[in-house]
């Protein structure tokens, strides 16, 4: 999956995320206070919670349902917990959001 | 390129087996091709009794239906027996005359019902005598069904659990059964000799005959080759026009067999759960041996599909089973049986606890090994099963007295120093850790209490174990415990304890979550963890002036919804001191209806829950029952609990029902550290358990009340501490604002009232609260009455979403709920 557009920034809300559907794959995107977007996988590798349901700041999310936590960036488990999701190269691109390479 | 996955067998092991494979990603890396005897999709084989029983349809017993197979890409080939496996071109032959290669390969052939041998069984060689039928498949439980509306006598071989299902099973269709069992016992996998006698009687007393010690020789027919009777081996026999055969179940090995795996009792299989013969041929469930085990139960096998699925799939290669303790709780002919390990004494030193009381059907035994439980059965009262369970799976130390372990008299001493806890106890009962595990952590340099919560997820789920978990690392470091600064913080990102905090947002006007951090936050950076209770501080400090940021709430928060495992959400609806009326219950049936809610629960707290609710379905759940939100999701006022009080029961010293809603109606939804739960009870008796409450309120008569704080009947056991005893249910609202807003504005985030009110003392809370010691009490009743001035329902969100997408599906590509699919 490389350099697809996958939506428009506004459908995410400042410090929140969404999930959007591409290629059977399920990525959630978080626009951040400061503006910029991140993406990684949608699901947590623990026990399938919905990531994009969770509280992020600048650096990681915390899955709603267990509290394992990733980096936004690396999608290595922040807590040093032996999992992790895969990360994406996201920008936006005149309002749109475009996923152009997986990171990791 | 995908590799190959075939997986013999569309049973709960398979198809448990591709659920654990499919969380793992394994869709990705495999093509998953399943083959399935039966011709349907894939069905819970435990429940077939309660769809003999009548109390399940035969549709509603199915776990997966075609769309799942769809949905996940699986191909499903079902009615299509495998017949070969050709291990060294990787091929499967089916008897449809298809070939299939695979890279691995899963049996899961699961059992089939055993046939002893006895004349006139068959009619040919492949069916069944008229009338006779096993009881292992859909297939066999549609035709008894079907047979027992015709049938009057039924006799049913095997006295095992499924035996005795059986046989009630078929009386409650109409027929007259008598059980035969081979041996002298009842249920002899599980039961003493004993117990299989007091179950004998308790079977025999709902009109079940049960014969003993008879082996079945013959299977009569009569002129028309239909089903007369059988003929036992001493020359006795019994008339019958139904016959159904439970004498147990043999794994289906054929096919392993054939295909040169070494099969003992079953298939062999090593701790990945594969083959010890072919590592691309994994094994699970019923047909598999580990270790000399073979198990028949449903909770191995989950066990098992987890190590198959990590190992298959690459996620931890590591991954290794190591067989199960098995403990059974059921009813069987409508007697509570729970069985777990040993029923007996095996070694002269184990010690060996026994009660029998046959006239009322009761019975226990518990087995002892080196002061650890390794066997417990109790007959006709299981009420202390699920402590016996805890002890069993964990190791737990024992009570000295062991006659506790049997009844509950008084309480039990169960405060077990941490020394003594063994290694595997598990400590954290939310995110699974135990002691070794945070023993390790400590080992492993992590000297602060707080370090070893946040690298082993201890304490971090409902909390109730941070006191433990506390006790064990300060045990493991040997009093070497970093005092961590970071203790006293409210928050772990922001450097203040509360009052510091409070009085920082106070001076600086913060009324939005970002503007705490950019204020006081070291460098103005956010923090996740410590969003939810700013959120909520600032709520409850600011109440119509707070900035209710959405990204600072947790998802709960956001939608207004408590979430569920499978990212579905549980609806509650205010049902105020637990009244209700038949407007409010046929909203709540329809709504059901119409949303397919797969659980309607009745709460602790005196309401009802609509379990398994899309989160993109709730602003129209809302909408339809036009009910408010009962706040069963977040950290705040959850429900006031009553008995019905004076109006109507002849104890009645006050009306609780009406002081219970007039408490509900004015405190809803406030927030605060950690929920608050309440009741009011109209006499001693009690019956709304007020003393365990965050607070409890009790009419003693005569128009006094009591009013308790910091009870609680949860994680912890705590009765309340007395606060007052007042004249009037004015005075009763009045002191319940004033101690809420005291525990609001002065608790640790997460702290509930029981630990808070004896760390404050109950002489400290009701200097200030009720005697006003220290003229705070105006402050308190003016900070309270502004917060219930500020209330809204939340449930208004679903008319105008206050978010973009704030109710769009965070998992679009699954197919939710799936519950109770898992």
């Amino acid at each position: 999956m490389t350099d697809v557009e996958i939506g428009s920034v506004d459908e995410v809300p400042v410090g929140e995320a969404r999930t959007f559907a591409v290629d059977g794959e399920q990525i959630a995107v978080f626009r951040l206070r400061d503006g910029s977007l991140r993406a990684i996988d949608a699901v947590c590798p623990h026990k399938g919670g919905p990531l994009a349901d969770g509280l992020a700041d600048e650096r990681v999310v915390v899955c709603p349902l267990h509290g394992h936590t990733f980096d936004l960036s690396t999608g290595s488990e922040a807590g040093g917990a032996d999992m992790s999701v895969r990360s994406y190269e996201v920008s936006a691109v005149d309002g749109a959001i475009r996923i152009t390479n997986q990171t990791t | 390129m995908a590799q190959r996955l075939v997986v013999v067998g569309n049973g709960m092991a398979g198809v448990r087996a591709i659920e654990e494979i499919l969380l793992r990603r394994g869709g990705e890396s495999f093509d998953i091709i399943v083959f399935g005897d039966e011709p349907y999709g894939n069905y819970n084989r435990i429940l077939l009794s309660n769809v003999l029983a009548g109390s399940d349809g035969a549709d509603e017993i199915y776990l997966n239906g075609l769309d799942w197979y769809n949905d996940n890409d699986i191909d499903l080939r079902a009615g299509v027996r495998v017949v070969r496996i050709d291990r060294f071109a990787r091929l499967v032959h089916a008897d449809d005359g298809s070939v299939t290669r695979y890279d691995y390969l899963i049996l899961a052939t699961g059992s089939r019902s055993f046939f002893p041998p006895m004349a006139g069984l068959w009619a040919d060689d492949k069916a069944l005598t008229d009338g006779v039928f096993g009881f292992r498949t859909l297939d066999d439980c549609v035709g008894m069904i079907t047979q027992a509306a015709h049938r009057t006598k039924a006799v049913v071989i095997g006295g095992g659990l499924l035996g005795l299902e059986a046989a009630r099973g078929l009386q409650n269709r109409g027929l007259t059964v008598d059980v035969v069992h081979a041996g002298p016992t009842l249920m002899n996998a599980q039961l003493d000799d004993v117990a299989g006698g007091i179950l004998r009687k308790s079977v025999q007393g709902i009109g079940i005959t049960v014969h003993l010690d008879k082996r079945t020789t013959e299977v009569r027919t009569d002129e028309h080759g239909r089903l007369a009777g059988i003929v036992f081996s001493d020359g006795s026999s019994i008339d019958c026009d139904m016959l159904v055969i439970a004498a147990g179940i043999r794994p289906n090995v054929g096919l392993a067999q054939r295909a040169g795996l070494t099969v003992e009792r079953a298939i062999v299989v090593d701790d990945h759960m594969r083959s010890i013969d072919d590592d691309n041929i994994y094994v699970v469930g019923e047909c598999a041996q580990h270790r000399g085990q073979v198990y028949g139960l449903v909770a191995p096998l989950w066990e098992q599909a987890t190590v198959l699925a990590d190992h298959v799939t690459g996620t931890d290669r590591s991954a290794a089973y190591h067989g199960s303790r098995t403990a059974t709780k059921l009813k069987v002919a409508g007697v509570d049986v729970a069985a777990m390990g040993l029923k007996a004494p095996e070694l002269d030193d184990d010690e060996f606890v026994q009660y029998s009381e046959p006239r009322h059907g009761v019975y226990k035994t518990i087995v002892i090994r080196d002061g650890k439980l390794v066997g417990a059965t109790l007959l006709g009262d299981v009420s202390k099963v699920s402590f016996l369970m805890q002890a069993f799976d964990s190791g737990l130390p024992l009570p000295d007295e062991r006659v506790s372990l049997m009844f509950d008299i008084g309480t039990p001493d169960v405060a077990v120093g941490v020394a003594e806890l063994s290694d595997d106890a598990q400590v954290c009962n939310c995110n699974g850790v135990n002691k070794a595990t945070l023993v390790s952590c400590v080992q492993g340099g992590e000297t602060s209490v707080t370090g070893v919560m946040a690298k082993t997820k201890a304490g971090k789920g409902c909390g109730s174990c941070k006191e433990l978990v506390g006790q064990i690392v300060e045990w493991a470091a040997g009093g070497a415990v970093t005092d961590d600064p970071s203790a006293s913080w409210y928050v772990p990102g922001i450097p203040y304890d509360k009052p510091t905090l409070m009085r920082h947002i106070r001076e600086l006007e913060l009324h939005s979550v970002s503007s705490v951090f950019t204020a006081l936050a070291p460098d103005g950076l956010e923090d996740a963890n410590s969003k939810m209770a700013l959120a909520s501080l600032l709520e409850t400090m600011w109440a119509d002036e707070f900035v209710d940021e959405r990204d600072a709430r947790f998802v709960n928060d956001r939608v207004h919804a408590n979430i569920q495992r499978d990212g579905t959400f549980s609806v509650v609806p205010q049902m105020k001191g637990g009244v209700t009326n038949p407007w409010q219950l046929r909203r709540i049936a329809d709504v059901a209806d119409k949303y397919a809610i797969p659980m309607i629960k009745l709460t602790g707290g005196q309401r009802i829950d609509l379990l398994g609710v899309r989160k993109e379905d709730l602003p129209a759940v809302w909408a339809d029952l036009d009910m408010p939100s009962g706040y069963a999701y977040g950290k705040s006022f959850r429900t006031v609990k009553t008995c019905v009080g004076s109006d109507f029961c002849r104890y009645g010293l006050g009306d609780s029902t009406a002081l219970g809603i007039a408490i509900e109606e004015r405190y809803q939804g406030l927030a605060s550290p950690a929920k608050m739960k309440l009741a009011v009870t109209g006499c001693p008796r009690n019956c709304a358990e007020a003393l365990c409450k965050d607070l409890g309120v009790v009419a003693v008569g005569d128009g006094r009340w009591e009013v308790y704080v910091g009870g609680a009947a949860g994680a912890h056991i705590r009765k309340g501490d007395l606060l007052a005893t007042v004249d009037d249910p004015e005075t009763v609202v009045m002191l319940t604002g004033r101690f809420l807003q005291y525990y609001r504005e002065n608790a640790n985030w997460l702290e509930r009232t029981y630990t808070f009110v004896p760390r404050v003392g109950i002489d400290q809370i009701r200097a200030l609260v009720v005697d006003d010691v220290e003229g705070v009490a105006a402050g308190l009743d003016a900070r309270m009455q502004k917060s219930v001035d500020a209330y809204r329902d939340p449930w208004q969100d679903g008319r105008e979403p206050v978010t973009e997408g704030q109710f769009r599906t965070s998992l679009p590509l699954l197919s939710l709920p799936q519950v109770p699919v898992r």
